[in-house]
């Protein structure tokens, strides 16, 4: 049983449990998550993280604690990056990862906006595959990120 | 792409799904798209399975259902291209979870491609089983795995580490085949691989206590040196974050020193000074020189004393603190919480600003220092500081009224010094945010005032003139009618006033006046509702002179369309009109005081009542006794508090707060040496002062027909309102007067004759089935009583099947033998079955038993259920 407990213990701490982006409206263009949820457990949260952070106004700080989770989020134009993380983690690293994440894309991209997400989902899938394993970081160098991808459109 | 595929492109549905303006137009567009990728699908086409699996992805983002899509997934893991692959593997990650069949078959899947001669279809496969690894593939793929952490890219071994972390969670008995590989990671110096093994030690040290000691003593070292290489490192521009190299590193590193160094002195010490480095050194004018800092104060905080340090991390949370960027004062209050625990004194100087941050505009913010605050709360401060934050709650958005409240009533109970402070602070509380207070926190507030006998006039004069301003705040208007009602002449009369007080002119009239309208008002819930007309039964034998006006409301009440209401008015107007010349006043005689301690454990959610202690829950004693586990008859308290019995018989304070006050005279009375035990309201009616038997029998009679009014009643309200609380005070009334014949008749004789023998009772009685019990003990063993219970069948049916469960509370043990027989016949058939009962508690506390019946009537199953607690004192 005692093996049982520290099994949830663990799962309950595993850093990034899900990244989003949404839109200004609301509408959710990236979820990725690293621990299973339902689809309606799913379409909930989202619909109550997405109301409870675009409620908030710039000069308020970017977490939002909803559940059991921490929601640390960061507007770029159109588009919130919201990543839900365990009680425990940094915050403040996780904004930095944040904004790891939209250097990076930028630098894909050039500029990345909603629509370049829309249209190319399985990009920014594989980017974020780069980066994120399981809720950790695997790597925090942009062009190692990018260096796989790169290779893939060379290819084609 | 198949040139002749009749589905549209990806872009062209992404499209189209932008187009829709309603929810209900992109439903259409989705529902269609689906039908052409299942039609697609059924093709099995290998050529649209890339795009439609990119479509189903798209969809599934939006929320809707593909589980369709799975096995393309499979197969187009199992097909050649590295393209295929990589979407295929998306889906899997995106579209699957461990829990399902279909995972079972990628796992020869992932084997071949964890061996494939291309590096990135290694790396695929890695991303892949580092996402959604099962228990059982962790054991089948873990020793591929392992050799993968030695792969010659590093960008292989980078996935490898992490992918093993998730494999040691699954399986945590694995950990110690990867110890000698994860600390070989911790010497590379490509960061990625650096990061992940550093990841991957931190998993291990924290499921494996072997692994910790490994740790602790083969790398503190080079981990303390790699963290101080990175700090001082050259400007490396791929990893440069304004000024730090790869603060991400740091972080990890940080963390998993203060996994080395908790608990171990000597690891801490050799940490001390790149930590003071780090802290005095980093850049705190960005965020990510504050990330870095943020958790070097974990890490020092964690580590073992090294005071000089505690004092830098203190230092630089006051930093923190003072900052005017939101997110460093969030972050600052969260390290606050934690430093509480080894330096009080230190976050203590930080009270002021602490407060201040109550009073944020922003919600995170007032979260994180409420919860602070609770923790900063001692003896010396509590009064300080629950006047700052009642203060606030006067002007605090109404949305953060609701936590702040809870928060003060927690603080305040936990901390008041004397009564009449925590009875203030509550006032003031429940005045201004009384619709947000729950109910267990206005329940406390009644016990306590029933029990701080000298302050009740104060009270009730406070409650009243608070009630006159804000009538508004539902759980003040209760409490206040609620000791109306008890003290109501305190209140008219001045009663017990103390020096801080200035005298009211409260007339008898304007106590009435703020019941009613308590009544009346519309927005008052039913609760209330009933509340106030118990106040209004009791306050009529309190003030005479305006018992024709309370007659009136409630007459009025008859006709309320709540059926509570209707009923509460019905019955209390009979017993004002029938009864006046029996002095009924005494049944509406002050609450005895209510229980302190059976109420904190009924608060504190602990059953009272726990299952007998039957020899085995065996299946087939002869009339199946109690073969059906107990526990079922506790259902209904686990659910509802407010329908929770007693524990103790005297003192069911929710059912007298709520219902009538049933059985409260007759200590006072003194004119039986009737059980206290119980809800013998009536009998106590009689036994007061019984002028002749006729007029006796007769209003028994009555009684009985309103007592039968009563039970139908209370089955229609069981279907009407399930949550509503007075049924069960209606319900234990109704039983109380059912009680009352059968007390009246065996006892007067029985109790002359046996003298020190208990008299026995009537436990039970409904329509179709009497349980009657005769109690004796066995010479020389007072804790345990035997009782003999029969059970008779009034009924002109005859039942089948009957079996009788009973559940006590914890301080008593039952044991059941079996019953005469299984089956009653009709009109006054009886079956006899023996209980023993033993309590642990002999003297202190009467026997209280919940029980249940079953059986079968004409083939239809019929359940009974109730509580007694008139069992005789002293059992």
């Amino acid at each position: 049983r005692s093996e049982k407990r520290t099994q949830k213990a663990l799962e309950g701490k595993m850093g990034i449990r899900f990244i989003l982006m949404v839109n200004k409206q609301g509408q959710t263009r990236l979820a990725q998550y690293y621990e299973w949820l339902t689809l309606e457990q799913r379409r909930a949260l989202e619909g109550e993280i997405v109301r409870k952070c675009l409620a908030r106004n710039d000069q308020q700080c970017s977490f939002v604690e909803h559940r059991n989770y921490k929601i640390v989020y960061r507007r770029y134009a159109s588009l919130f990056f919201m990543v839900g993380v365990d009680d425990d983690e940094n915050e403040l690293a996780i904004l930095e990862f944040i904004h790891l994440l939209v250097e990076t894309m930028d630098k894909h991209f050039g500029n990345v906006c909603e629509l370049d997400i829309m249209f190319h989902l399985e990009k920014a899938h594989f980017m974020l595959e780069e980066m994120v394993m399981n809720g950790c970081i695997v790597e925090t160098s942009k062009a190692n990120i990018l260096s796989p991808i790169q290779l893939m459109d060379k290819a084609h | 792409m198949n040139p002749f595929s009749s589905s549209t492109r990806l872009r062209d549905m992404i499209r189209s799904i932008r187009a829709c303006k309603t929810a209900a137009e992109e439903r259409g567009v989705v529902r269609k798209e689906c039908a052409d990728i299942r039609a697609s699908i059924n093709e099995n086409d290998p050529h649209d399975r890339h795009r439609n699996l990119a479509k189903l992805m798209f969809i599934h983002m939006l929320g809707y259902p593909t589980h369709f899509g799975q096995m393309e997934c499979l197969k187009l893991i199992a097909s050649p291209g590295f393209p295929e692959k990589r979407i295929g593997y998306l889906g899997l990650m995106l579209l699957l979870d461990e829990r399902q069949e279909v995972l079972m078959l990628v796992t020869n899947s992932l084997k071949q491609d964890l061996n494939h001669t291309n590096q990135y279809v290694v790396g695929l496969a890695l991303c892949a089983l580092g996402n959604i690894c099962s228990a059982e593939m962790a054991r089948d793929l873990a020793p591929e795995v392992e050799r993968l952490i030695q792969f010659r890219d590093p960008n292989i071994r980078k996935k490898a580490a992490l992918c093993s972390t998730r494999i040691v969670r699954k399986v945590p008995d694995l950990a110690e085949n990867f110890i000698n590989a994860a600390s070989s990671l911790l010497k590379e110096k490509h960061h990625g691989v650096l990061i992940t093994g550093v990841q991957l030690c931190y998993e291990l040290c924290t499921i494996n206590d072997e692994a910790l000691e490994f740790f602790r003593k083969k790398c503190t070292e080079g981990l303390i040196k790699t963290l101080r290489d990175i700090t001082n490192s050259a400007y490396q521009p791929e990893y440069d974050v304004a000024g730090i190299t790869d603060p991400f590193l740091h972080i990890r590193l940080l963390k998993l020193l203060r996994v080395l160094g908790h608990g171990d002195a000597d690891a801490s010490d050799l940490m001390t000074d790149i930590l003071a480095q780090v802290a005095t050194k980093t850049e705190s004018n960005k965020n990510a020189g504050n990330a870095v800092l943020y958790e070097c104060v974990e890490t020092i905080m964690a580590i073992e004393d090294t005071s000089s340090l505690r004092v830098l991390a203190i230092n630089i949370l006051g930093r923190f603190l003072s900052n005017r960027d939101n997110n460093i004062r969030y972050v600052a209050l969260n390290m606050l919480m934690k430093a509480i625990a080894f330096d009080d004194q230190a976050v203590q100087r930080h009270r002021v600003t602490i407060l201040e941050c109550v009073k944020d505009p922003d919600a995170s913010i007032r979260k994180r220092a409420l919860e602070l605050v609770s923790l900063l709360v001692n003896e010396n401060n509590v009064k300080q500081l629950t006047k700052e934050l009642i203060d606030y709650l006067e002007i605090s958005d109404e949305d953060f009224k609701e936590d702040l409240s809870a928060k003060i009533c927690s603080i305040v109970e936990k901390f008041s010094p004397e009564k009449i402070w925590y009875i203030d602070q509550m006032l003031k509380v429940l005045s201004e945010a009384g619709k947000f207070v729950k109910d267990d926190v206005w329940h406390a507030l009644i016990v306590v005032i029933s029990n701080a006998s000298e302050l009740h006039g104060y009270t009730v004069r406070a409650l009243y003139k608070a009630v006159l301003t804000y009538s508004e705040q539902e759980t003040l208007v209760r409490v206040a009618i609620w000791c109306i009602g008890e003290y109501g002449d305190l209140l008219v009369n001045n009663v017990g006033m103390l020096g801080i007080e200035d005298p009211i002119t409260v007339t008898e009239c304007d106590a009435v006046d703020v019941v009613e309208d308590a009544i009346t008002r519309h927005n008052s819930d039913m609760t209330t509702k009933a509340m106030a007309l118990v106040a209004l039964l009791k306050l009529s034998s309190r003030c005479p002179s305006i018992s024709e006006r309370i007659k009136d409301v409630i007459l009025k009440q008859k006709g309320s369309l709540l059926l509570e209401m209707q009923q509460r008015a019905i019955e209390f107007n009979s017993i004002v009109e029938r009864h006046k010349n029996i002095r009924w006043s005494s049944l509406v005689e002050r609450m005895p005081v209510l229980d302190e301690a059976t109420f904190n454990v009924r608060r504190a959610g602990s059953l009272p009542a726990s299952v007998s202690t039957m020899a085995k829950p065996s299946v087939s004693i002869p009339n199946g006794v109690a073969a059906a586990p107990l526990v079922d008859l506790l259902d209904l308290d686990s659910d509802d508090i407010l329908a929770a019995p007693s524990s103790s018989s005297g003192a069911d304070f929710l059912q007298d707060l709520l219902g009538v006050d049933l059985g409260s005279s007759s200590a006072q009375s003194g004119a039986t040496p009737t059980p206290k035990a119980g809800t013998d309201l009536l009998l106590d009616i009689l036994s007061i002062g019984t002028p002749s038997p006729a007029q006796n029998s007769t209003s028994a009679i009555d009684l009985l027909s309103t007592a039968d009014m009563n039970n139908n009643s209370s089955t229609a309200l069981d279907t009407l309102s399930s949550s509503a609380p007075p049924h069960i005070a209606t319900t234990a009334s109704a039983g109380g007067m059912f009680d009352l014949l059968d007390g009246l008749s065996p006892s007067p004789s029985k109790e002359a004759t046996n003298g020190p023998a208990y008299p026995p009772i009537v436990a039970y009685e409904s329509s179709s089935l009497k349980i009657e019990f005769t109690f004796s003990k066995p010479t020389g063993n007072p804790q345990t009583t035997n009782v003999e219970a029969t059970f008779i069948n009034i009924s002109p049916n005859t039942f089948t099947d009957f079996v009788f469960q009973a559940a006590v509370p914890k301080f008593l043990q039952l044991h059941l033998d079996p019953a005469s027989s299984n089956a009653l016949p009709a009109n006054g058939g009886k079956v006899t079955q023996n209980l023993r009962v033993t309590n642990s508690q002999h003297g202190k506390k009467s026997l209280v038993m919940r029980m249940r019946i079953g059986y079968k009537v004409n083939g239809k199953d019929v359940l009974e259920e109730g509580q007694i607690n008139n069992f005789p004192r002293g059992l």
